[in-house]
């Protein structure tokens, strides 16, 4: 910020939160060594989601959302986006509650295999289901063994819901603009829906 | 003489805080997690919010003002 009030977008030192993309990049990574780390997920769920509740803003969304950052970062410096607009029946408020609605639905599928699992009525699975579809062998990540089952299969849930949404968003980064996961993410739409009721 | 003003499609926006980011004369703020809001008085029209927003919702207007 110069003197006149105006932004040039240099200078300044970057505020600590606009590297939480390397958190995000990082998660993603570790996922791969060992599965168990899926579970740090849960904090890209619930801070939105506290922050929205008390503050009634989506702060979350707007500062500190690693995976924006990230797509961001893909679209804009490493130049993989169109930068097309995208079509306007996914802008739409039925195709956002429409994709919040279907990804709880996968989410509450994902804790009832969990809960299988628990109740010893199913073994686990050491796969990671992509794009809710395609299930790939992910036993490398599966190293710490001597932790309840359940455990380990919810992390392999969850860390599937993590991959699944950043594949999406990376494809429609290429087909649209930088950062179109942000106008259907089921968490942006979640915590907008959050501030609208408060 | 005519000012350039941005202005948001409310109902359509996911308040995700890209425009935010990329105005140079931050004028536009999140209303409550709700919305972009632009403050008329700071925008000078740039385009530059349009060119970002990933859902092309917020389109430069020619406002008419009478000197």
């Amino acid at each position: 910020m110069n003197k006149k009030g105006i932004n040039t977008g240099s200078s300044v030192r970057k505020p600590w939160y606009e590297y939480l993309w390397i958190v995000s990049a990082l998660y993603l990574i570790l996922g791969i060594f060992n599965i168990l780390f899926a579970w740090l997920g849960i904090l890209c769920f619930i801070i939105p989601l506290i922050i929205s509740a008390t503050k009634g803003t989506k702060a979350y969304c707007n500062k500190y959302c690693g995976r924006g950052q990230l797509f961001s970062l893909l679209g804009k410096k490493l130049l993989l986006s169109r930068n097309k607009p995208m079509p306007r029946w996914m802008v739409s408020k039925w195709f956002r509650y429409g994709f919040l609605t279907f990804f709880m639905i996968m989410f509450v599928q994902m804790l009832f295999i969990t809960f299988l699992v628990f109740k010893d009525a199913r073994g686990l699975s050491e796969t990671v289901k992509l794009l809710w579809t395609f299930r790939l062998p992910w036993g490398f990540a599966y190293r710490i063994t001597d932790v309840p089952l359940w455990i380990s299969q919810f992390a392999f849930g969850f860390y599937s819901v993590m991959l699944t949404s950043t594949v999406l968003g990376i494809i429609t980064n290429i087909l649209f603009k930088p950062r179109s996961w942000c106008i259907y993410c089921p968490m942006g739409t979640m915590t907008q829906l959050v501030c609208k009721i408060k | 003489m005519a000012k350039r003003l941005a202005e948001v499609t409310k109902d359509l926006c996911a308040a995700c805080g890209c425009c935010v980011k990329v105005c140079p004369r931050n004028a536009i703020t999140i209303h409550e997690g709700k919305y972009a809001l632009v403050d008329v008085g700071k925008c000078i029209g740039c385009s530059l919010c349009a060119k970002e927003c990933p859902a092309s919702i917020i389109t430069i207007k020619k406002l008419e003002v009478v000197a």
